[in-house]
């Protein structure tokens, strides 16, 4: 009995989520393939991404209100005024490594600027366009 | 006798609430997930700032948190929760009715940063330096080291 019940715990170990190091390309990636289950010609973009990232949304506030229109620059909080290192992941290595903070911060500032959650595409025109602006 | 215990009874939990802005000023240990998680939009103000019943309104409307979303998982709120509460000014107030306790209406802020005091103006405030209350680092130069001594203390110059 103790025997069976190791062996289904050993089973269900790889399935257990690891927080391992990525890279935004392969966020980039995962979203692009998400969307392509549905648009098998979908293409991250990154012009598609930066007008997303300026555009305004629901209170005055874009991407670029907090991150500047260089996201190779440091931003500024818009309340707080705190200082935001640079979210390009040319100019900050840090960016777009882990998937938790990656999808607290889409959670988060998404719903800030746009009101609602940002969809797979948005996601991956943004990440494309990031990847895209060099310092 | 009576009358002593009276006045002490009144007089500790505003000493209490006060504390934290002692005229000296002081440096506060932070906790790093804390830090991390909080210190990432704003300076990590220290617990000993509010009351516990100020930061457990605020940590159960992180979703709705001075105008933006600060949603964090739910395990790491309460974690963070637990800390603030168990750090927390001892005192009561500022009044816990009110749905978003700020630091800087509590008495102690108010004292230390009132008109006049150290230079302080309405101008400075507003000024591109400074910009709101909440960026504590424009004069506390170690805030996001939960430093608030007061020869740390240095007021931009024509901000």
């Amino acid at each position: 009995m103790n025997n069976l019940f190791l062996l289904i715990l050993a089973a269900g170990l790889p399935l257990a989520p690891v927080a391992s190091a990525e890279t935004a390309t392969d966020f980039q990636s995962r979203y692009q393939a998400e969307v392509r289950q549905s648009d098998p010609n979908f293409e991250g973009s990154p012009q598609r991404g930066r007008q997303f990232f300026q555009r305004v949304g629901v209170k005055d506030w874009s991407c670029s209100t907090c991150h500047t229109e260089n996201p190779a620059a440091v931003g500024k909080h818009a309340v707080t005024a705190k200082p935001i290192d640079p979210l390009a992941p040319a100019a900050n290595g840090q960016r777009f490594t882990r998937a938790d903070k990656v999808e607290k911060w889409f959670k988060r500032n998404c719903n800030d600027v746009l009101g609602r959650s940002c969809s797979t595409q948005e996601k991956s025109d943004v990440l494309a366009y990031l990847i895209a602006v060099k310092p | 006798m009576k009358s002593i215990t009276y006045l002490l009874l009144t007089i500790l939990p505003i000493l209490a609430s006060d504390a934290a802005f002692a005229e000296e000023g002081r440096r506060y240990v932070l906790n790093k997930d804390y830090r991390d998680e909080c210190g990432s939009c704003h300076v990590p103000y220290p617990p000993q700032m509010l009351p516990a019943r100020s930061w457990n309104v605020l940590m159960t409307g992180l979703d709705k948190h001075f105008g933006s979303d600060a949603s964090l998982d739910p395990a790491k709120a309460r974690q963070i929760g637990t800390y603030l509460a168990s750090n927390a000014a001892r005192s009561d107030r500022p009044d816990a009715s009110r749905t978003a306790p700020r630091i800087t209406e509590t008495p102690g802020f108010r004292r230390e940063h009132r008109d006049g005091h150290d230079g302080l103006t309405a101008a400075l405030w507003r000024s591109p330096a400074v910009k709101t209350p909440a960026n504590c680092g424009a004069c506390h130069t170690q805030a996001a080291e939960g430093s608030y001594r007061e020869n740390e203390i240095r007021i931009p110059r024509n901000p």
